[in-house]
């Protein structure tokens, strides 16, 4: 069943929820962004997952 | 929708009164001394990156704040400059503020070692327990020196901003460190001494109560004469130059006469003018602190076109 009632509260907090729904979207914007970022500048992607990964082994005699 | 009515509260707290937990005021000087602090490091960091880490010291400084007003909230009710912040004014109430405040470093610390490194995330976590705990929980109403132990939780940002950058801490970080940490006592004893009648309400021991008035005077000038050796040995690091140390020395003679005016004078002669002085040397003192890391900004400024810098 939708929210169809409405009630005074809605309009007393729209502010709040307002302010809320900007600082989530904000906050979506900027992880998309940092993530974005870090891949660009080539930081590790590839991390440890319990599999043997032989591009995260060190070459025998390499550095 | 009976229980909503339940709900209704004479105010209404707004999203601006959540803010207002945050101290905004003090996070502009959180975010200008960190965003410093990062630039001039040697360390050159993604624009998305540095944005984001600054937005993180800022928010990590908010929720000291946060927790700061729901500890002092029993403080703030007494004391005038502050009778008007959320909590006791009645909008928000405590266990908001303590709830939003332990969100908010939780997020803060967590996001901050994502985007940018770990070190610097626990440094930002060591700020927010310094300045809470340590200053604001145990030392604040117990010793008059708690305005000097306290400042050093203001004077983390410019190194948590050098962490950011360089993921470590260097004589450069330290002597920004230095700068704020002996600025705040001579800046605050200067207001105390125009504004203390709240400070003794409250019962918070301020030095002019505790020690009196001249000792006070003479604390802001050996404190004004410390801070000069500090604040031209940042000019000879690595990310001064001649602009930042003839900024320096102008900015220090300023602050050492205006000191020592106020220790040549009594509280009888200050009365008298309406403390003239003491507000005029309070006001300087936030020009003091903008000017030089204004300058050290600067000085990068010119390094990236070969002109700053030794």
């Amino acid at each position: 069943m939708p929210i169809t009632e409405t009630h005074e509260i809605h309009q007393r907090r729209f502010g709040r929820n307002l302010g809320v729904g900007l600082c989530l979207v904000a906050f979506v914007a900027l992880s998309f962004f940092l993530t974005v970022s870090k891949l660009r500048n080539g930081g590790s992607i590839e991390g440890f997952d319990y599999q043997m990964r032989p591009s995260l082994t060190v070459e025998e005699g390499g550095q | 929708m009976t229980d909503f009515t339940a709900n209704t509260h004479p105010q209404e707290a707004q999203f601006g009164d959540y803010v207002a937990l945050l101290k905004p005021r003090v996070m502009s000087l959180v975010v200008f001394t960190a965003l410093v602090g990062l630039l001039v490091a040697p360390v050159s960091v993604p624009p998305v990156v540095g944005f984001a880490a600054i937005l993180f010291i800022a928010l990590g400084g908010g929720a000291s704040g946060a927790l700061n007003m729901w500890y002092d909230a029993d403080i703030d009710q007494v004391m005038k400059r502050t009778q008007g912040r959320p909590i006791p004014a009645g909008k928000v109430s405590p266990g908001e503020a303590l709830s939003l405040g332990l969100w908010l470093s939780g997020f803060s610390v967590v996001m901050l070692g994502l985007a940018a490194n770990w070190f610097a995330a626990a440094f930002l976590a060591f700020t927010i327990f310094f300045y809470v705990v340590i200053y604001t929980m145990w030392l604040k109403r117990w010793t008059p020196q708690n305005i000097v132990i306290g400042g050093a939780a203001g004077a983390f940002p410019p190194m948590i901003g050098w962490a950011v950058a360089t993921g470590g801490v260097s004589i450069e970080s330290i002597l920004m460190f230095g700068l704020v940490f002996f600025w705040t006592p001579p800046h605050f004893w200067a207001l105390a001494l125009f504004m203390n009648a709240d400070y003794d309400k409250a019962r918070v021991p301020m030095l002019t109560v505790t020690h009196g008035r001249p000792y006070t005077r003479r604390m802001i000038l050996i404190y004004a004469l410390v801070l000069v050796p500090i604040a031209l040995g940042l000019g000879l690091t690595a990310i001064g130059g001649p602009v930042y140390l003839a900024v320096a020395l102008v900015l220090n003679a300023v602050f050492v006469a205006g000191a020592w005016a106020i220790w040549r004078r009594d509280d009888a002669r200050a009365a008298a003018d309406g403390y003239a002085t003491e507000k005029k040397v309070f006001r300087f003192s936030l020009l003091y602190l903008f000017l030089h890391f204004g300058a050290l900004l600067i000085e990068t400024g010119l390094g990236q076109l070969n002109m700053g810098g030794w």
